[in-house]
């Protein structure tokens, strides 16, 4: 009799759904069907179609700031990529080694930048960077390179890898644990295996292991990607709505920031704001389905 | 400007805070949140003297949420009495949404020039808005202790000033000039608005820009982007990633001899704790040789409006009236050493520097920022512009008339009266 | 032979990696206690008797309402994560538990979330909030996070649901145990599970600047992460003040994080294996 209507599935997924669907399925569409209108003169809005989104690829003023923005942003995911990354995956492979016992020291903390805000960590950096404070020259001077000391954070040249290798700092604890938790989930026997045969750690880890964890590779590399393209705070914390110097740490969530609300006498811009929250939207969802697609799909084949 | 205020309609709903008036008191809406306990220990009770009945709260919220946040309380209804008035643009758009009330009726205002309500009038001048409260000055603030040790002397013109910077910076022992360029405002506003007008002749020169027959990649304008570039060997080391709070630290600790100021300085240098333990010297921004006249910056800042929508505009403009006079004056410019009052009556500074400021206004010819009235309307926003400009310049990414001509292409952009070539 | 070489440069990668990641907060617990002038002459040293000052705490404890911005975002984490954690759990059941049309689209369509941020939503969720009169509530930060955090707790919870023996359920159910009382049966099974979905969802809550900065930034809102920064914002000049203040924020998450590194960390690990 009960299972004629089952009312109980319906209450044990309506909060979830509910609760979801409000306050985060429709804001995203209401979003994007927001930066389909432009204010008109004189109050309200206009329906514009794509008008927002050809603004931003072709008008003088806003074009360069996009393509700054996202060029940016994709040096501030590389330099994750190619730095964080496999620190990440060296942390890993020593704590998950047999060469090294107090792990769980080590392990807590490695991790613990990853705990603190960004907003706080960016201001540590902020001041640790200072010339003023001088730390990053005492430190130079200490390895004998106290001539390459430089305002890292005031030069076009030098401000946004500074400000992605802070971001690395505190967050390479994270790729770490995913890598951990995956080396430690391969069976012993088969490392064991390879060892009788005569295989130094260094065959076995590149022979054995890592391609064994290949999938965690793939979902270290998509979650980097999502949060890198949806980074705001640290930005924000060290040099403000503005991304100085000269917009060279200008980021897409920056510049989102910046176009939504406006600074200093600039006024802001909500449906504007709403078009480029669009296009983070498509950047965001294109690199995760080229993960879904191209590297998981292929990885099955292979792994078939 | 309807987005602008959407946008910030949407901001400042959310920083509504339960706060409305209750009742027979005041609200006074700030981003002066500094000048909390002033209020609070000062102004109020003084007021409150003359008009015991009338209660009267500050509640400042913070400087970079309080366009928004007062937007947002105007369009929800909520918010205070009396409105801090943020000069030209911003307040004129309140008073033409009908926010802000008319005050050209209001006793006292004749106790201001026109050059002081210029900045709370309507374009045409036949509206005003705002009593004016103050003014803001720069000049150079320096380390008397550093010019007597190397037995310097205020300098007369600007290349006096250079040659003192060279004497600085070749004794080795301290900084030339303490400013950094990282907060990006610093070389536009204590920089190129700060010397400039010596260059561009003051209003005659801010004037002509408005009207279109200068600009900013020509004569003046320009020269004043070169005058600025001749700091750039003497910054403080680092300069490039020093925030202006760092840079105030750095003077106050002795590190450097001469501070590229804003009147606003004053008070943070008088800290007891965090100001300077040596003793203080200014001096104005000095012309080039051969000018006989001087140009300051004197730049109205700030004033105080009535909410058109205000429940108690009686006892409102009780208040707006008492702080047209001169005792309001000499309450506030010397509880706040560096924010100069704009009424005629003369008033006595206890603060010697703030004095020396005010003194200024006698020998010198007063303006404005170049970019506040009008030329901030469009986009690209010039005063944005100038900040961008100023700081590559000082970092020696781009020339003088470069940089000039990016602020000049960025006005013609959309300012029809510098679109006449 | 080749033995402790290897092990000794094991330990000094990860030493020196270790050092690198606390430096720059101990120079910042160091320096909070001591006098100006110090700060800056002498960064690297200790407090002695001689530069020990207080003064960065008592400027920041007379002027910043940091207890009031503890409660504030310990109240939106706990009561975000108890949401999560409920609501997640409860839909995680039904998807495990029964075949219903539409079983898996549902599950497709909860999933989806876990990869788009909700950041991008921020335009409407304000104009949302301004709509619904809550704005400058905790209550507007709590809806948001909880709604953010369902896709990942349905996701892993489903995952671990469905591996909880059926006898286990259908004993019950025999027994004439309701529906609800078999979920309240399996929860406990779960635990590990859940563990990993609260660490998962707690350090982005508490640490968020974005939603507190543009949903509720009243004083009487304003989280830690909020409240320091605007702190800061306006007090750079005072580095005591500063460093006074990143101190205050930056121990009791420290503090609590030694407390439950092994649950954390266990959490961490367990979840992501999967």
């Amino acid at each position: 009799m009960k299972r004629r209507f089952p009312v109980h599935i319906l209450v044990f997924l309506a909060p979830a759904v509910l609760i979801y669907s409000i306050f985060m399925i429709y804001p995203l569409l209401d979003s994007l069907r927001f930066s389909l209108f432009a204010p008109v003169e004189g109050g309200g809005l206009r329906f514009v179609g794509l008008g927002n989104y050809q603004t931003l690829l072709n008008s003088p003023q806003w074009a360069p700031q996009l393509w700054n923005a996202l060029s940016n942003n994709f040096v501030f995911f590389f330099i994750h990529m190619l730095v964080q990354n496999p620190i990440g995956l060296l942390l890993a492979a020593l704590l998950s080694s047999r060469l090294v016992r107090s792990k769980a020291v080590y392990r807590a903390l490695i991790f613990t930048p990853t705990v603190l805000s960004v907003v706080l960590v960016g201001f540590i950096w902020r001041m640790i960077l200072s010339p003023l404070w001088g730390i990053s020259g005492d430190f130079l001077n200490l390895i004998g390179l106290g001539s390459l000391d430089q305002p890292w954070l005031g030069q076009e040249s030098t401000a946004l890898v500074t400000l992605a290798l802070v971001s690395v700092w505190q967050n390479v604890g994270i790729p770490m644990m995913l890598f951990l938790a995956a080396l430690i989930g391969i069976p012993d026997e088969l490392l064991e295996a390879a060892r009788v045969d005569g295989a130094t750690a260094w065959k076995v880890f590149w022979r054995i292991q890592f391609p064994l964890i290949l999938p965690t590779v793939g979902v270290v590399a998509v979650l980097t990607f999502v949060g890198n393209f949806n980074a705001f705070d640290l930005i924000y914390s060290t040099q403000k709505a503005i991304a100085g110097p000269n917009f060279s740490t200008d980021i897409m969530g920056t510049f989102f920031f910046r176009t939504f609300f406006g600074f200093q006498l600039q006024p802001g811009n909500p449906t504007m704001g709403a078009a480029i929250a669009g296009v983070m939207l498509l950047v965001i969802l294109t690199g995760v389905l080229m993960y879904f697609f191209g590297y998981q799909r292929r990885l099955q084949r292979i792994e078939l | 400007m309807k987005a602008s205020r959407l946008g910030s309609a949407l901001l400042a709903a959310s920083l509504v805070s339960l706060s409305s008036a209750q009742s027979g008191s005041l609200t006074i809406e700030s981003w002066r949140n500094d000048d909390l306990t002033i209020w609070q220990e000062t102004l109020i009770p003084a007021f409150n003297e003359q008009y015991p009945d009338i209660a009267v709260t500050f509640t400042p919220s913070a400087p970079a949420e309080y366009n928004a946040a007062l937007n947002a309380k105007l369009e929800a209804g909520s918010a205070g009495d009396l409105i801090t008035c943020r000069p030209f643009d911003l307040s004129l758009d309140l008073f033409n949404d009908g926010h802000l009330e008319s005050l050209n009726d209001l006793p006292g205002m004749e106790n201001f020039s026109d050059v002081a309500k210029v900045a709370w009038s309507t374009d045409d001048g036949s509206e005003t808005f705002c009593v004016p409260m103050a003014s803001v000055i720069h000049g150079f603030i320096y380390n008397a202790d550093i010019f007597n040790e190397l037995g310097l002397e205020e300098p007369e013109t600007y290349e006096d000033f250079l040659a003192l910077l060279q004497t600085i910076r070749e004794g080795g022992a301290y900084e030339p000039l303490v400013m950094g360029t990282a907060d990006q405002w610093e070389g536009a506003t204590m920089g190129y608005q700060n010397i400039g007008p010596n260059y561009w002749q003051g209003e005659a020169g801010r004037q002509a820009l408005i009207d279109g027959t200068e600009g900013y990649n020509t004569d003046g304008f320009v020269a004043a982007f070169e005058a600025l570039a001749a700091w750039q060997p003497y910054l403080l080391n680092g300069y490039e990633a020093t925030a202006y709070p760092d840079a105030q630290a750095f003077f106050t600790l002795g590190g450097g001899a001469i501070y590229p100021a804003g009147s606003w300085d004053i008070s943070v240098f008088r800290s007891p704790t965090q100001g300077a333990v040596f003793e203080l010297g200014a001096f104005p921004p000095p012309p080039p040789a051969g000018q006989e006249t001087c140009y300051i910056s004197d730049h109205t800042d700030i004033g105080m409006g009535l909410n058109a929508a205000s429940e108690n505009k009686e006892a409102a403009r009780v208040f707006l009236e008492w702080m047209t006079t001169p005792e309001f004056a000499e309450l506030y410019a010397n509880a706040l050493p560096g924010f100069f009052p704009l009424s005629d009556a003369p008033v006595e500074l206890e603060d010697p520097l703030a004095q020396e400021f005010l003194s200024w206004r006698e020998d010198c010819e007063s303006t404005i920022r170049s970019s506040y009235q009008i030329l901030s309307r469009g986009e690209p926003n010039n005063e944005n512009q100038l900040w961008n400009v100023s700081a590559r310049l000082l970092n020696g990414e781009i020339s003088a008339q470069e940089a000039g001509d990016i602020v000049q292409e960025g006005l013609e952009a959309w300012y029809e009266p510098q679109q006449g070539d | 032979m080749q033995r402790p070489v290897a092990t000794l440069a094991a330990h000094a990668v990860l030493l020196s990696y270790t050092a690198l990641a606390l430096f720059p907060v101990l120079l910042v617990l160091f320096n909070s206690v001591k006098a100006r002038l110090a700060i800056f002459r002498t960064p690297y040293a200790l407090p002695n008797a001689e530069t020990f000052d207080l003064i960065g705490y008592d400027t920041v404890l007379g002027s910043a309402n940091f207890p009031l911005y503890f409660r504030n975002s310990l109240t939106v984490t706990l009561v975000s994560l108890a949401l999560i954690l409920l609501v997640g759990s409860m839909a995680a059941f039904a998807l495990s538990e029964y075949r219903f049309p539409g079983n898996v689209l549902l599950g497709l369509y909860l999933a989806v979330g876990i990869m788009i941020p909700i950041r991008l939503g921020t335009v409407s969720l304000l104009r949302m909030m301004v709509a619904l009169g809550l704005t400058d509530t905790l209550l507007a930060l709590i809806l948001v996070y909880t709604a953010s955090g369902v896709p990942l707790a349905v996701f892993i919870l489903t995952q671990f649901m469905s591996q909880v023996p059926r006898d286990l359920k259908d004993a019950a159910r025999i027994d004439g145990a309701s529906e609800y009382r078999v979920y309240a049966l399996v929860l406990p099974l779960v635990r590990p599970a859940l563990g990993t979905v609260a660490v998962f969802n707690m350090i982005p809550i508490w640490n968020d600047l974005w939603f507190p900065l543009i949903l509720a930034s009243s004083e009487k809102t304003k989280t830690v992460v909020l409240g320091a920064q605007i702190f800061l914002g306006q007090y750079v000049n005072d580095w005591n003040a500063v460093l006074a203040s990143l101190t205050l924020a930056v121990v009791p998450v420290v503090v609590l994080y030694i407390v439950f590194s092994r649950q954390l960390i266990r959490g961490l690990t367990s979840g992501s294996v999967k």
